[in-house]
């Protein structure tokens, strides 16, 4: 069955079909050209397709393409949207966080979401945001260590 | 102009991918566009483990509006292998493991190719299967590859044909039943861990597109794309020149997207359609059970010492379960053979290595290549001994560990390396000796040591090639045929072709993504941790040819001797005239000569290459020849952990580790190599693909098979880099990549010990195990499962 939706991307605004069994990761991927949300497992248990919807950190695997009608959705293009890296993007790079970057993308969401919504989070919040992004590669170490490194910015100014 | 000339080797500069990476332009296969043609393809997987094929029925999936066509392997039967061409691309006439592509669909969508997938219909005859290897190599085993000695294989590796071996590595060096009486102790134990799978965050995914001139490009995620298009020009019998494989970014490889997987079956499938691409993206369940997996190991380990904990001898037994085909796995087993006594100096060996088919999926590379297998046994001996002779584990690894010039069990001289002073770095950075008290009364803390050695596994030469090409601005392109896989490779090219050219890094690109087969310079493979020295050494001849073009031109134009010029800061100068060139335009403009009277050099482009050319054979019967390896690399790990007592739960404090880098070209590149594989090789302890009793996998998923999360990584991650310089690396830099999740499970079973006092000889690690072997009269409160109706029912 085919449905007409419109969502926010990244700011911008577009008015889609959809076939009702299709993901929300499918939508971004294949219908507007957005991949930096990756394929990992398609079941929710690996995080990489992570973006924001409304706000919140969600597996755009598990999203039904017909329940973001009227969202917005938030992903890692649009995070140096305005030319300038976020950051969270400049502390991933300068902490080497970032090693074959699959996972990046769902990383630097899910810790966007926490940012919002705890500017201040302690290790322990850190690691149970993350709980959700799977990396084989870096062993979590510098991502951590970037995350804490913006929240430690944001007390200075 | 800065007095001082920047350096860039040896400087944490930061990453040359990481701005891609972080902002998601970095694409990976499945990123990329191949417009509305673009047709998919499944493959159809053996539910059965092992059985012959009587017959294949497809008629009810070519009915399926959308499908295009199925590729079995009945028609063409063509095998494929990289050591031994033990596997056809599709089974041809027998499956040996649940998971083999029997079959494949191509469909104008996923979807229909997954539902037509399900309507190949496939009838087998049951064959017994044979799962553990240790069994597979006994007479009478059930046999998973009967024509074994039909099959092509190198001339270094040794098959046993009517038995179930596929390589067979002897090492006999002095005489171990001599050397027996002597002991003041000897132990004797058996070990074993069960095949794990690499577990990228990117799955295997190929996209092919075979032309109707047979010309194929095959877009893969791959470590090997030239390996993959010789050994697809060979199963093929299509020319090299005809095969362009093309591999952008590698969502993480860790061996498995070593060698070929998926990408024959993908190029089969689009040669049944030809002009149009195929996709074939493997899933996460098909990514646990039908892509290649680390092998399993079966270790037989017998070893002594003198009353002063002075090694005598050794005997090892190593049984690898190399599962259904072992092209790949062979050269493990070589590998485990020739490095069979760990990182020690033993003056008697005996040591058999076996590769063994069983009906599992494929053993194959995986970061480590055999060593982490190994040294899971050898590692815990090492302490047992330690513990009946009273000695300290860490000084009794001091005492007995490989140093520089030894002759090691091959009869080859040790290149340099320093592993005591590996050890004295762990030791220290992890407070070996002092006994901290647990956070609670319920549990117990303990710290154990581990150390390793790993030499890069591979034919005796392969090799490596770069390319510098100048701009009119005097920045450089770098292209090479490696692959950027998470480990940094790109990043050190760069600084590597600044340092040897002598301008800042900032003006080097490295023109390497994607790889491409068609404009890339030769690279063998992204594996054994080999890019950074083999790839490094081609670049830096590169580079260096590039630069004696410099000054040549320069120093004609100075009338001087091009030995008194230098180039700092991408600037020509003479140490003798004190004159300076500026390399912009002159790179590719070339320099007038005197009075204007025409003009000399013209556009830079260096080219270097670089191949070990002094491995040699070794003896079949002994192990022994001059040199069977080019090099190796060495390291420590410590542990501190703490158990909890009442339910077994392990919690990993601190993971300590020092490897002997020869020369960090990047050292804050190598410390995210020594976190992130500390973390991967304490995951690996936890990890192992469980099946039931007809071979089926079970669990398939990251769910049931669980990985590292962030709250699993240790709080305390401590890295050290010791510097030993390599005699033929590149300033002296060997590879890492692999070796620092080596001994990480061992070092965990160790402090292990230390906190409970108990032995666990068989991976994967578990509360549930810990809490039994705590508790042998089982648990004080059994939740027993009910018979009959729940309670309250």
């Amino acid at each position: 069955m085919l449905h007409e939706i419109s969502l926010t991307v990244n700011g911008d605004h577009h008015a889609i079909v959809v076939r009702s069994h299709h993901t929300l990761l499918q939508v971004l991927r294949e219908q507007l050209g957005i991949t930096s949300p990756k394929r990992g497992c398609e079941n929710g248990e690996c995080g990489a397709c992570t973006v924001l919807l409304d706000g919140l950190p969600v597996n755009s695997c598990l999203v039904l393409a017909p329940e973001a009608d009227g969202a917005i959705i938030e992903t890692t293009e649009g995070l140096s949207a305005g030319g300038e890296l976020h950051p969270l993007q400049e502390a991933f790079i300068q902490h080497n966080a970032v090693q074959c970057g699959f996972c990046t993308p769902g990383m630097l969401m899910s810790s966007k979401a926490l940012l919002d919504r705890n500017p201040h989070p302690t290790e322990d919040e850190i690691r149970e945001a993350l709980v959700g992004n799977l990396c084989r590669c870096t062993g979590y170490v510098r991502i951590i260590e970037a995350i804490q490194d913006v929240a430690g910015r944001g007390e200075e100014g | 102009m800065a007095g001082e000339t920047n350096h860039p080797v040896g400087k944490s500069v930061p990453r040359v991918d990481a701005l891609e990476k972080v902002t998601g332009a970095a694409q990976y296969v499945d990123d990329m566009a191949f417009g509305p043609g673009l047709l998919y393809g499944k493959l159809v997987h053996s539910p059965i483990a092992h059985g012959l094929i009587r017959a294949i029925d497809m008629s009810a999936a070519l009915a399926l509006p959308g499908v295009k066509a199925v590729v079995t392997g009945q028609d063409a039967p063509r095998r494929l292998g990289l050591y031994l061409k033990d596997r056809f691309i599709f089974a041809h006439d027998r499956v040996r493991y649940v998971g083999e592509s029997v079959a494949g669909v191509v469909a104008t969508s996923e979807e229909i190719a997954e539902r037509a997938a399900a309507l190949v219909h496939v009838e087998y005859e049951p064959l017994e299967p044979v799962f553990d290897p240790y069994l597979a190599a006994q007479s009478g085993a059930p046999l998973v590859h009967p024509d074994l000695g039909s099959y092509e294989v190198v001339n270094f590796i040794f098959p046993e044909p009517g038995t179930n071996i596929s390589e067979h590595f002897r090492l006999r060096k002095g005489d171990t039943e001599a050397a027996w009486p002597r002991c003041a102790t000897v132990v004797e134990s058996t070990y074993t861990l069960p095949q794990i799978q690499h577990a990228p965050i990117e799955t295997h995914i190929a996209v092919a597109r075979w032309d109707p001139s047979d010309e194929i490009t095959l877009w893969a995620a791959s470590q090997s794309p030239f390996a993959q298009r010789d050994l697809l020009a060979q199963s093929l019998g299509v020319p090299h020149g005809k095969i362009r494989v093309i591999s952008p970014y590698v969502g993480g490889g860790f061996g498995g997207k070593a060698g070929i997987s998926i990408e024959a079956n993908v190029a089969l499938m689009a040669g049944a359609v030809k002009g149009r691409p195929v996709k074939v993206r493997m899933t996460r369940e098909e990514e646990f059970i039908a892509t290649n997996v680390r092998q399993s190991l079966v270790a037989k380990i017998k070893i002594g010492c003198d009353a002063d904990g002075q090694l005598l001898a050794m005997e090892v037994t190593y049984y690898f379960g190399g599962g259904a085909y072992n092209d790949y796995g062979v050269n493990i087993a070589r590998a485990a053979g020739y490095s069979c006594t760990g990182p020690y100096d033993v003056p008697n060996v005996k040591g058999d290595s076996l590769c063994v088919y069983t009906n599992h999926p494929i053993g194959s590379a995986m970061r480590g290549f055999g060593m982490p297998e190994i040294h899971w046994g050898i590692e815990q001996v090492m302490d047992l001994l330690a513990e009946r002779i009273g000695m300290d584990p860490a000084e009794f690894r001091r005492r007995n560990c490989v140093r520089t010039d030894d002759t090691i069990l091959t009869g080859m001289t040790m290149p340099r390396i320093d592993l005591v002073a590996c050890i004295d770095k762990v030791t220290r950075a992890i407070g070996w000796g002092s006994q901290p008290a647990p956070s609670a009364p319920n549990k117990r803390r303990g710290k154990g040591i581990a150390i390793m050695w790993k030499a890069p596994a591979m034919p005796p030469n392969p090799g490596s090639s770069a390319i510098v090409r100048f701009n009119e601005d005097a920045t450089l392109n770098v292209y090479v045929g490696g692959q950027e896989i998470g480990q940094g490779a790109f990043t050190v090219v760069a600084q590597m072709a600044a340092e040897a050219l002598g301008i800042p890094y900032e003006w080097v690109r490295v023109s390497a993504n994607p790889v491409d087969t068609k404009y890339s310079p030769y690279e063998w493979q992204t594996v054994a941790s080999r890019l950074t020295w083999s790839m490094g050494n081609a670049v830096k001849a590169a580079a260096e040819d590039a630069r004696a073009k410099i000054l040549d031109i320069v120093a004609r134009y100075w009338d001087e001797d091009p030995t008194d010029l230098d180039i700092k800061e991408g600037v020509v100068v003479s140490y003798r005239s004190e004159r300076e060139q500026p390399l912009q335009k002159m790179v590719v403009y070339g320099l007038p000569n005197e009075n204007f009277e025409g003009w000399q050099g013209g556009p830079i482009v260096g080219s270097g290459k670089f191949m070990p050319t002094y491995v040699t054979g070794l003896d079949p019967d002994t192990g022994q020849g001059t040199r069977a390896v080019v090099h190796y690399t060495v390291g420590a790990q410590a542990v501190d952990l703490e158990v909890d007592t009442e339910t077994g739960a392990i919690e990993i404090l601190t993971i300590a580790s020092a490897y002997d880098v020869g020369k960090a070209i990047n050292p804050d590149l190598v410390m995210t190599q020594i976190e992130g594989g500390a973390v991967h090789g304490m995951s690996s302890a936890f990890e192992g693909l469980r099946f039931d009793q007809s071979g089926r996998p079970i669990n398939g998923s990251f769910v049931d098979y669980k990985i590292a999360t962030a709250k699993d990584a240790p709080r305390a991650i401590h890295g050290d880099i010791v510097e030993t310089p390599l005699e033929d690396g590149p300033w002296g830099a060997r590879g890492v990549g692999e070796h620092v999740m080596v001994q990480t499970a061992p070092a965990i079973a160790n402090a292990l010990y230390a906190a409970t006092g108990r032995r666990f000889t068989d991976l994967p690690l578990s509360s549930e195990k810990v809490y039994l072997a705590m508790h042998p009269e089982g648990p004080e409160l059994s939740c027993e499962l009910p018979d009959k109706d729940p309670p309250g029912a």
